[in-house]
C-alpha cells in the first residue's frame, strides 16, 4: 500500500484500474471530465489492459457498457448531471439485466437555470432506479468504494449496478492523501468477473430484455426488489473482507455522537466534514448533539438508522436537492423510517434544504441547522416544510 | 426477373410462425439475413416490428442470443457488445442490428452514426417500411414525400430523408441498399457485409401491406416496382466505390408504383412531379458516383 495524493475524480479512475476493468464508455462532463480522462491515458499507455470506447453521448455510454456486459467484460463508466439525466432512460436497463456496472456520478445540479456546480439533484433522480447508491466523503471512500462495488455487484446473490456519487469539485477536485492499495492485494479480494447471469452467447441462445407481460412483469421487479435486500448482508460479509485485507471498514452509515443526543444531524456526502468538525465543538461546548452521516442511500438502511435516531428528541436533515413540491428526499426517507418503526414516539424530524448548485455548506450553516433544531424542542410546531436554511432572502 | 433461390439447404434460424402481418417483408429479410449469417450471430433489436420477432415473455423468435435494444441506441450497444466480445477473445461472432426506418433515420440515427465512425465491426439492417409501423402508421423521416399516413393525414409534405447517402458521405467500409423484392441481390449483400472488417451498413426497402395499404400478397410485386420505377434504387458502395447492383435503362412511369397503394391516393400533381424530380436526381447522383469511382 503507498500513499499518494489524489483527489476524487483520480481515486475513482485508480479504483476502476485497480479493479482491471475491461471496457470503458464515457463520454465527458464537467466535473467527471478527469475521470475519463485518466482512464484514456491510463488505458493509452498500457496500464490498463482494457477497451476505451469514445461514445458520442451519455446515453450511448451507458449502452456501450451494458452491451459490452451483456457479453461478459467488466465495464465502467462515470457520467454528472445533465449526462445522467440523458442515461435516464437506461439506468433501468442497466438494473432490469442485472449487471453488475460500477459508475461513478460526480455530483451536479441538474439544469434549469444551468450550474456547473455540486448538488444531489442528478443522482437523487435516479434513487427508484434499480441502483445500489454510495455517497463518497473523501477521495480514499471513492477508491474503496469503487474496489469493494465491483465485489458486491458481482456477487451472485447480488447483480446489481452501484453508483458511487461524490460531490462535484468539492470532492472531485479536492486532493488529499489516499492510500492505494498493491494490485496484487485487491486481485486477492476481487477476483476476475465471469458472467453468468444474463449472457449473450452464441452457445446458449438467449433473449434478454425481451417485451414482457402483466403476468411476469410483477415477478421480475420483484427479484429485484429481493437483491436491494440481500445488499446489506452481503455488504457487512464483504465489507468485513475489506476491512480484514486493508483496514477500513464500511458500513451503510457511522454515527458519531449518537448515544445521548437530544438533536441528531444527518448528513451525506462532504457535507459531513463540516458537520463533524462543528458537532465535535458543540460537544466540548456540553451541547447534546450527534451526527448520523449515511453512506449508502439506496437501498436505504430505514430499520438500523431508526434504532439509532429513536433515541433523539430531533433530527435534522440536511438535503442537497431542493425536493421541489415535497420536502428534501433524504428527509423523506428519514421520516419513513421512524414512522415505520413502531414507536409510539418517535422524535421530530426537521428537513433543510442547503447547498444547491455549488453553494458552500459551511460551519455557519451546519451551526444554524443545528440551532433551529434545538430551537424547535420545547416548542413542537405543525408544520410539513423543509427550511432552505442558506437562503439569501434579499434576493428572493 | 430475378429468380428466388430453390436451395432449401440453408437452415433457419429464425421460427416459424411469428405473429408478424400477413405479407410481412420484414420478417422475410431478417430469416434470409441469418440463413446466411448462421448461428454465431447476436442480434439486436429496438422496439419495432422487429421486436415481434424477439419475443413477448417466455417466448422468442430467435435461435440465437438476441437482445431488445432502446430505440435510439442500437448502434451504442452494438458498439459495446462488439469490445466486450474482442477483449474476451471472441471474434467468431456476428454483431447486427435490425431496426425499422424510424429507429435508424429518425432517433437512432446518433449512435449508428457515432459507431460507425468508431470503425466498430457489425452489420446494421435497416428494413425501410417507411413509417412507424409497429405504434400505428405515424411518419418517419423516410416515409416518402406525398405519402398518407396516420400523423400526416393530408399527405407527407417533405421528402425522405436518404440516411444511406448521409452514411456514404461519412464514410463506411461496406454500405447497401436492398428490396425485399430482390431477395439474392440482398443475399449477395449480406454475404459481403459478412466479411467486412468494420461496420456495414444495409438498407432494405420493405413495403407493408398494412401500412401502405396494398394487398397482402402484393408485397414482393410492390418492392420491385419500387426498383423498377427508380423510387428505390439498389447498389452498394465499398469503401465509397459506388456500384449500381441493378441497373434501370428505362424506368417505369412512378405511377405505377404509386397506383399499387392506398397512401399515395391523394397526391396532387406537383407531389407527382417532385417525385419524379427526386427520383432523376437520385439516380444521376448514383450514377456519377459510380463513374468517379471507376468500375
Amino acid at each position: 500500500m503507498i500513499r499518494k495524493a489524489m483527489d476524487g475524480n483520480m481515486a475513482a479512475a485508480e479504483g476502476a484500474r485497480l479493479a482491471r476493468v475491461q471496457v470503458v464508455a464515457a463520454y465527458p462532463i464537467t466535473p467527471q471530465t478527469p475521470i475519463v480522462e485518466h482512464l484514456a491515458s491510463l488505458i493509452a499507455k498500457g496500464r490498463l489492459a482494457a477497451r476505451y470506447i469514445n461514445v458520442e453521448s451519455e446515453h450511448s455510454a451507458l449502452c456501450a457498457v451494458i452491451g459490452a456486459s451483456l457479453v461478459g467484460a467488466r465495464v465502467f463508466t462515470a457520467t454528472a448531471s445533465a449526462g445522467l439525466a440523458l442515461m435516464h432512460e437506461v439506468t433501468g436497463v442497466a438494473a432490469g439485466c442485472r449487471l453488475p456496472i460500477v459508475m461513478p456520478i460526480v455530483n451536479r445540479a441538474l439544469p434549469s437555470p444551468w450550474s456547473l456546480w455540486c448538488d444531489h439533484s442528478d443522482s437523487m433522480g435516479e434513487r427508484d432506479q434499480g441502483w445500489i447508491q454510495f455517497y463518497a466523503e473523501n477521495s480514499q471512500e471513492v477508491l474503496d468504494l469503487v474496489i469493494l462495488a465491483y465485489r458486491l455487484a458481482e456477487d451472485k446473490r447480488i447483480l446489481l449496478p452501484v453508483n458511487i456519487c461524490l460531490d462535484g469539485f468539492f470532492l472531485s477536485h479536492t486532493t488529499e492523501a489516499v492510500l492505494v492499495p498493491e494490485q496484487g492485494e485487491v486481485d486477492a479480494f476481487l477476483p476476475p468477473y465471469c458472467g453468468q447471469n444474463l449472457i449473450l452467447d452464441p452457445q446458449e441462445p438467449l433473449a434478454v430484455n425481451v417485451l414482457t407481460g402483466p403476468e411476469i412483469f410483477t415477478e421480475i421487479k420483484y427479484q429485484q426488489k429481493q437483491a436491494m435486500d440481500r445488499v446489506f448482508p452481503v455488504m457487512e460479509e464483504i465489507g468485513l473482507e475489506f476491512a480484514r485485507r486493508f483496514g477500513r471498514f464500511y458500513p451503510p452509515f457511522s454515527a458519531e455522537f449518537c448515544e445521548d443526543a437530544e438533536v441528531i444531524l444527518v448528513t451525506m456526502g462532504t457535507m459531513s466534514g463540516v458537520a463533524r468538525y462543528v458537532v465535535k465543538g458543540l460537544r466540548e461546548q456540553g451541547k447534546r448533539v450527534g451526527l448520523l452521516k449515511l453512506r449508502v442511500f439506496r437501498p436505504f438502511p430505514g430499520k438500523e438508522i431508526s434504532r439509532v435516531l429513536r433515541k433523539a428528541k430531533a433530527v435534522a436533515v440536511i438535503d442537497r436537492s431542493a425536493g421541489l413540491g415535497s420536502l428534501g428526499p433524504l428527509s423523506l426517507e428519514i421520516k419513513g423510517a421512524l414512522y415505520t418503526s413502531g414507536l409510539d414516539e418517535a422524535p421530530m424530524v426537521r428537513s433543510y434544504i442547503a447547498g444547491l448548485g455549488g453553494r458552500d455548506i459551511t460551519e455557519e450553516t451546519i451551526g444554524q441547522v443545528i440551532e433551529d433544531t434545538f430551537g424547535t424542542l420545547g416548542n413542537p410546531r405543525d408544520e410539513y416544510a423543509s427550511k432552505w436554511i442558506d437562503l439569501r432572502k434579499e434576493e428572493c | 426477373m430475378a429468380s428466388v433461390s430453390k436451395k432449401t439447404s440453408e437452415k433457419d434460424y429464425l421460427c416459424k410462425g411469428l405473429t408478424t402481418c400477413e405479407g410481412c417483408g420484414m420478417e422475410l429479410i431478417a430469416r434470409k439475413m441469418l440463413q446466411i449469417l448462421g448461428p454465431n450471430t447476436i442480434i439486436l433489436t429496438p422496439p419495432s416490428c422487429s421486436a415481434i420477432l424477439t419475443g413477448i415473455s417466455r417466448e422468442t423468435g430467435w435461435r440465437v442470443p438476441a437482445f431488445m435494444s432502446n430505440l435510439e441506441s442500437v448502434g451504442a450497444y452494438a458498439s459495446g457488445i462488439r469490445v466486450g466480445l474482442e477483449v474476451l477473445g471472441r471474434n467468431d461472432i456476428h454483431v447486427v442490428g435490425f431496426a425499422g426506418d424510424g429507429g435508424t433515420v429518425d432517433i437512432g440515427l446518433q449512435a449508428l452514426s457515432g459507431a460507425i465512425e468508431r470503425g466498430h465491426r457489425f452489420i446494421y439492417v435497416c428494413y425501410d417500411n417507411e413509417a412507424y409501423m409497429n405504434t400505428g402508421i405515424q411518419r418517419s423521416g423516410a416515409t416518402t414525400l406525398g405519402a398518407w399516413t396516420t400523423t400526416t393525414p393530408g399527405g407527407k409534405t417533405n421528402q425522405r430523408k436518404d440516411v444511406a447517402r448521409m452514411l456514404l458521405a461519412q464514410g463506411i467500409p461496406y454500405l447497401a441498399t436492398a428490396s425485399v423484392g430482390y431477395i439474392n441481390d440482398f443475399a449477395n449483400k449480406i454475404n459481403k457485409a459478412k466479411s467486412v472488417d468494420g461496420p456495414s451498413y444495409i438498407h432494405v426497402h420493405t413495403p407493408c401491406s398494412t401500412g401502405w395499404r396494398f394487398p397482402a400478397e402484393r408485397t414482393i410485386e410492390v418492392a420491385r416496382m419500387a426498383v423498377q420505377t427508380g423510387m428505390w434504387v439498389l447498389y452498394e458502395a465499398e469503401e465509397g466505390k459506388v456500384r449500381i447492383t441493378r441497373k434501370i435503362r428505362s424506368f417505369k412511369p412512378v405511377e405505377e408504383y404509386l397506383r399499387l397503394q392506398k397512401r399515395f391516393s391523394g397526391i396532387t400533381e406537383q407531389v407527382l412531379q417532385e417525385l419524379k424530380d427526386y427520383i432523376r436526381e437520385g439516380y444521376e447522383f448514383l450514377q456519377e458516383r459510380e463513374e468517379k469511382s471507376g468500375k
